[in-house]
């Protein structure tokens, strides 16, 4: 909190003639309100200013105001734009709000100036109608070009229910057909060259190589790459809609889908926020088996991730050992939570049930057995020289660009970036952790191939401390505000049983206000941004997922390779496409 | 030999040969599965090798579909072809004494030229498809095809020249005191790595190479047509495996414990053994490693080989 009047001092100074507001927000980021015309100005500042050094756009995402009941948390706004920047000199995130009145407003673009923007703003214009002047290309990004309306605005139905049956007759499926053929001029893409004709492929979204329903158009000369274009929302769900009518508590499970190779991760990144706002300390012991159980999913996460990228570039074998592998933790995943991929196992103030008898017995198993393991596969796959051949110097970026492009996790690790939010800004517990952060430093697919397998060990480490260490204490926290909450007192007096009936029908009440959660999930960083009007349920939530800056990146890194190239660099980016759309 | 004699054989050969090319199938499925610790086909039959018939029949019921924006006649003309060049080949495979389809005495030629019409069937149909993945599929085919081929008739003639014959007969009998792997180790190489590229087997299945290009030259096709193609690549690969008996490991000759056939049969499985098990270990090198690897590395190592053998045989001619 120290650093957040001295921010807001630097700006006052420098701008003088513009309003900021500041808002206190229950994460202590520091947030203020800005008009949307100083827009630009502001984010240059911040970004270049070598004290400070924004750099990096964290996230970028908009709020519908208009239905707001509990006044006085924000600026008289219909629609707000977030700007979420960090800074990694500082260690620091700052949030800049933007309050927009009209039913369709609009604002200046910072596409020019952060790199990674231009998806977001796609994004924000495709979900409020908000427009971005100066945008180069504003488009419908997750929803069909065909779409009508903006779902997050509050007028926009959130179930089918709401809306005529779906019908698609056949001028109608004509009409989507065409609505999805790729206009070269619309990118401002040539058709030709001085010596040659450019070919357009159209990978996915059903293909082999892009590991679910992603579509990216390639502009070829032969096999080279002259661009990419990819299009994105084939995976669509709109999870982000469905957080404004799930109750706090019912929204868990739709975590779980996410980012479904992180399991329960997902989980804790909602929680943290919602426990932020909520006010409420977790014990110990749930730390310690959130951790757990989150280091599990890491290296189940990473073998999915191994396998299919040896499979990318022709190994075909290396997969079948680590889904071997991995069922060996949904083992475990299954005995303590029930569930495999999706366990909804966390709970808001702590998890769902205490630890099963004999869990140490498993997981003890499981850290005996993976290390020779680990050293296998390191054989089989990362000194194979065949595939040394395929990764090396392959889609490389620097530092710098990692960083503008809004990469996080390994891939900023390979970078030379030595970077993990559970080192620099721990949660739940990771600063009481022994492990290390691995590093590589030429950033091209075979260095993130090093750095997540390192990560395993690591994570493996971190499961075996939490297995030796587990405390002891109560699985969930003794709040009002925990779900479904504690039963000791609820027949003993009517008050808490009432409390206990509300809570568990209806689901708790969060107090009013704003939190982010910032974790590292398996992909990178991954935060719910959630906005309580003191209700049920959240009056938005906004999920930053990892792979979507990581996919946008892509055509960027693939220029000038092949397209066999391409498919090293899709399986070393490490995207889920769930992750990406949501 | 009768003429009755000469069909029997040719009648046999063709017989034992389409039956190994569809066993290879669940050779092939049930030996990917022990190596990756999987159980693969095992319900149909006795270890599941009913699954042979099973996916023929499947094949042979599927609808036969020819895309509309297919050039008609070459796309069904074309998965003809590799079956019809593979099996030609085996003319002058020697299985065993006598045992021979024709036994010309320009055998090995015979065996190249037939082995390079088989490019004619994946740039042809990757053409025909008239398909992007087809069209590039075809594309690396042709260059594959094209810069292997000369690594592999370079390969083979430092055999021709210890023999002194391009007869097949002749090269194996040749073998009866040493084996040719002795002598011409870096010509089996060569040649074994030319044949992977040839079958457009993993490592180097670049036409169709599945993550990249879905299917490659043979995206379009289904049904039997598909399955010619699929059949094309068992029986090309038995054929280079007994290329590689033949003219490296004696082909027949082996003690006298087992008939000459057999020794034949089982050399030839354990290579066809050997294919499967590169399949399921190595990952693809991209095309243009693979066309600079043949260029830059195997073509002055089969020149040399060349070379050393040339000068070798004329040394010891001379004492």
């Amino acid at each position: 909190m120290q650093l957040a009047p001295s921010i807001l001092q630097v700006l006052q100074e420098r701008f003088r003639d513009v309003a900021f507001h500041q808002q206190t927000t229950r994460d202590a980021i520091p947030t203020f309100w800005i008009p949307a015309t100083n827009i630009v100005t502001v984010l240059q500042f911040l970004k270049t200013d070598s004290v400070h050094a924004y750099s990096f756009l964290y996230d970028l995402c908009g709020i519908d105001e208009r239905n707001r009941t509990k006044h006085g948390y924000t600026q008289p706004s219909d629609f707000t734009v977030v700007y979420h920047l960090f800074s990694y000199k500082q260690n620091q995130f700052v949030r800049i709000k933007v309050a927009l009145l009209g039913e369709y407003p609009s604002l200046p673009s910072i596409a020019s100036l952060y790199k990674n923007a231009n998806w977001y703003e796609r994004e924000v214009y495709d979900m409020f109608g908000i427009r971005f002047d100066g945008h180069p290309h504003l488009q419908r990004i997750l929803m069909p070009i065909t779409w009508s309306g903006h779902p997050l605005r509050k007028e926009h139905p959130a179930r089918a229910t709401e809306i005529g049956p779906y019908q698609l007759m056949h001028d109608k499926l004509d009409a989507e057909q065409e609505a999805l053929r790729f206009k070269p001029e619309e990118w401002g893409m040539q058709q030709e060259s001085e010596d040659s004709d450019f070919m357009f492929l159209n990978i996915g979204p059903q293909h082999p190589g892009t590991h679910g329903v992603l579509r990216i158009i390639l502009q070829l000369d032969g096999e080279d790459i002259i661009d990419a274009v990819p299009e994105i929302g084939f995976h669509h769900r709109g999870a982000e809609k469905m957080g404004e009518r799930q109750s706090w508590h019912t929204y868990i499970p739709y975590t779980d889908r996410v980012d479904y190779l992180g399991g329960v991760m997902n989980n804790l990144a909602y929680l943290l926020a919602v426990e932020q706002l909520a006010g409420i300390e977790v014990p110990e012991r749930v730390k310690v088996i959130r951790v757990m159980l989150c280091e599990l999913f890491r290296i189940a996460s990473h073998l999915v991730w191994l396998g299919t990228f040896a499979q990318d570039v022709g190994q075909l074998s290396p997969v079948f050992y680590m889904f071997t592998d991995r069922e060996k933790i949904f083992d475990i995943v299954e005995a303590i939570c029930g569930g495999r991929m999706h366990p909804n196992w966390f709970r808001i103030g702590g998890v769902s049930q205490d630890l099963p008898k004999g869990w140490e017995s498993l997981v003890r198993y499981f850290v005996a057995y993976f290390p020779p393991k680990l050293k296998e596969y390191n054989n089989m796959v990362m000194r194979n020289s065949i595939f040394k051949a395929r990764t090396k110097g392959i889609g490389a970026y620097t530092r710098d660009e990692a960083i503008e492009w809004g990469v996080t996790g390994a891939g900023l690790r390979a970078c030379g970036m030595n970077w993990d939010f559970r080192k620099q800004r721990p949660y739940s517990g990771y600063e009481f952790f022994d492990f290390d952060i691995p590093v590589a430093h030429n950033g091209d697919c075979y260095d993130r191939a090093v750095v997540r397998l390192e990560e395993m060990r690591q994570s493996l480490r971190i499961v075996e401390q939490c297995l030796n260490n587990m405390p002891d204490g109560n699985y969930k926290a003794d709040h009002p505000l925990s779900t479904p909450p504690l039963k000791k007192y609820t027949m003993r007096d009517i008050e808490t049983l009432i409390t206990h009936f509300l809570n568990v029908t209806w689901g708790p009440v969060i107090p009013p206000g704003e939190a982010m959660s910032c974790i590292e999930a398996t992909k990178g960083a991954n935060s719910y941004y959630l906005v309580s009007d003191g209700s049920t349920s959240a009056y938005r939530v906004r999920i930053r997922t990892p792979s979507f800056p990581h996919m946008q990146m892509v055509p960027y890194i693939s220029r000038g390779y092949t397209v066999a190239d391409l498919l090293s660099i899709l399986g070393s980016v490490d995207f889920v496409l769930a992750d990406i759309d949501r | 030999m009768t003429v009755m004699q000469h069909i029997w054989i040719v009648l046999g050969v063709l017989f034992v040969l389409l039956n190994i090319a569809a066993g290879l199938i669940w050779v092939e499925r049930r030996l990917l599965a022990l190596w990756q610790d999987r159980l693969g086909p095992n319900r149909a039959g006795p270890l599941g090798i009913l699954i042979v018939l099973a996916d023929t029949l499947k094949l042979f019921f599927k609808e036969d579909w020819i895309p509309p924006f297919a050039e008609k006649r070459i796309f069904i003309f074309a998965p003809a072809i590799v079956v019809a060049s593979v099996l030609l080949s085996f003319v002058i495979i020697p299985f065993a004494p006598h045992i021979v389809v024709a036994d010309l005495n320009i055998g090995l030629l015979f065996f190249l030229a037939m082995s390079s019409l088989g490019v004619y069937s994946i740039v042809l149909g990757g053409w025909a498809s008239n398909n992007k993945y087809a069209l590039l599929g075809a594309l690396r085919g042709a260059s594959q095809m094209i810069a292997y081929e000369v690594f592999m008739g370079l390969s083979l003639m430092g055999v021709v020249m210890l023999t002194g014959s391009f007869n097949m007969g002749a090269i194996v009998e040749a073998q009866k005191d040493l084996w040719f792997i002795v002598t011409q180790p870096v010509g089996f190489l060569v040649f074994f790595i030319a044949g992977i590229a040839e079958t457009h087997r993993l490592p180097f299945d670049i036409p169709e190479a599945e993550s990249e290009l879905i299917a490659g030259y043979h995206a379009e096709y289904s049904g039997m047509k598909f399955g010619m193609f699929f059949i094309g690549e068992y029986l090309g690969i038995t054929l280079i495996s007994a290329m590689m008996v033949a003219l490296f490991f004696g082909g027949w000759l082996g003690p006298s414990f087992l008939p000459p056939l057999a020794w034949f049969a089982l050399k030839t499985f354990f290579f066809i053994g050997i294919f499967i098990l590169l399949r399921a270990s190595l990952p693809r090198p991209r095309y243009d490693q693979l066309i600079e690897y043949g260029w830059k590395i195997l073509l002055p190592v089969v020149l040399a080989n060349l070379m050393i053998t040339g000068a070798v045989a004329l040394w010891m001619r001379g004492s």
